[in-house]
């Protein structure tokens, strides 16, 4: 046994011992923090199986789930404020709890889809059924030198389109919690603005450098790991930084900048693949020759409508009038 | 040259693992939270540093080197700031 094959063994285990200890803690907020080092962990498994591009994201987003497996970009950040929101209540919630035939009947069917799923996993032909010849020869008439930016904004930019129109869903959703007379207005900070030096100094001088990453990740994209999601997730994280630290405010959600830049990616990504029944193949086709340039103008929106979206939802509904 | 280079490497990573070792040992065993949390910040500090120092004549690239010497700066003013930030709420917490 190699001693790769020993440190993925190690991996494994941990992964398992930490999804364990997440399930198993009585504390939200220990099981978030738990959720989050389960999540870094699983980007180190990415990383084993060559799926650096899913690890990257995993990394940005450190929720467990690959956005395109799962559609669910939910962010540590956003876990944290919502064990800081129960804490309340957690206390007076033991009386609550459900009996214990009701446990035992969800941990039985928890390990029932597990077995299936096992037995499903086991039981795939070796080698596994795949297209990646099929994508990798196609690689060079979308001008692309990244595969899986090929599968997402190529191949299957359908879905990645309707991943786009969930996280705008997603924003509707967060606002229309708004309390009637907040409507219009602007969500409080994350944290409550305190002044603050420590955070303060970091939201000075790590935007101009992540700022720089996340455009830098969204343009090598094309031809290396990376791409909008990820570079737009660490343009989020900037923002975010800057909004704890007091520095920055969320603008009132009636703000129509606010509304066009949310909307934006997905506007831009529908009407290109509409207007390919005009200049292509078909919806959502690209014309031969201008794959590349259509698919770095469609992410180049998409990074700004990630880039806002991710902190709008963690800032929450809106909580205070906007300033007269 | 390339000997001495790999030795400089193995070295300089060794170091670096040890002082992850020694900061998860202080982790564990340390009384307070405070202490701990040193212990921690030495891992972050000198263990990455280390290491990056140990991989950088296997970097490749002068921009590669450069990646690295950056992942290792960025870490420090992330270790750096939840350091002071944790230290204040235990602090607050008493």
């Amino acid at each position: 046994m190699s001693i790769l094959q020993i440190l993925d063994i190690g991996l494994a285990g941990l992964v398992l011992a930490v999804a364990a200890w997440t399930v198993f803690a009585r504390d939200a907020f220990a099981a978030v923090v738990g959720f989050v080092a389960y999540g870094l962990l699983l980007s180190l498994v990415w990383v084993r199986l060559f799926a650096v591009d899913v690890a990257l994201t995993e990394a940005a987003i450190g929720s467990g789930e690959h956005p395109t497996i799962t559609h669910q970009p939910t962010s540590g950040v956003l876990l944290i404020g919502a064990a800081g929101r129960l804490r309340k209540v957690e206390a007076s919630r033991d009386d609550e709890l459900p009996g214990a035939s009701l446990r035992l009947f969800a941990a039985a069917l928890c390990i029932f889809v597990t077995l299936v799923l096992a037995g499903v996993v086991l039981s795939l032909p070796d080698p596994g059924p795949t297209l990646a010849p099929e994508a990798a020869r196609h690689l060079a008439e979308t001008g692309l030198g990244n595969p899986i930016t090929a599968v997402l904004l190529s191949y299957r930019s359908f879905d990645t389109m309707l991943e786009k129109v969930v996280l705008v869903l997603a924003v509707v959703g967060v606002w229309s919690l708004a309390a009637d007379q907040y409507w219009g207005g602007a969500a409080g900070n994350p944290r409550g603005a305190e002044p603050d030096g420590t955070r303060a100094l970091l939201a000075q001088v790590l935007p101009p450098l992540g700022i720089l990453i996340g455009i830098h990740m969204v343009w090598v994209g094309a031809d290396e790991p990376g791409g909008a999601f990820q570079g737009g997730a660490i343009l989020a994280a900037m923002w975010m930084i800057t909004m704890m630290a007091g520095l920055t405010e969320m603008p009132s959600i009636r703000s129509r900048l606010l509304r066009l830049v949310l909307v934006a990616g997905p506007a831009v990504f529908v009407a290109v693949g509409v207007a390919g029944v005009a200049f292509a193949s078909g919806v959502f086709a690209y014309p031969t020759g201008f794959a590349k340039p259509l698919i770095l103008f469609i992410e180049a929106f998409m990074t700004l409508s990630i880039a806002v979206t991710l902190p709008v939802l963690v800032a929450g509904p809106p909580k205070r009038l906007r300033q007269q | 040259m390339n000997v001495l280079l790999d030795l400089f490497s193995v070295i300089a990573i060794c170091f670096g693992t040890f002082f992850f070792l020694a900061g998860t040992a202080g982790l564990l065993r340390f009384p307070d939270a405070l202490s701990r949390l040193h212990a921690l910040t030495k891992a972050d500090n000198l263990g990455v540093g280390l290491i990056v120092l140990g991989l950088l004549p296997h970097a490749g690239s002068l921009l590669a080197a450069l990646k690295l010497v950056a992942i290792w700066a960025l870490i420090q003013l992330a270790g750096a700031t939840s350091a002071q930030l944790i230290a204040r709420a235990i602090r607050r917490s008493g």
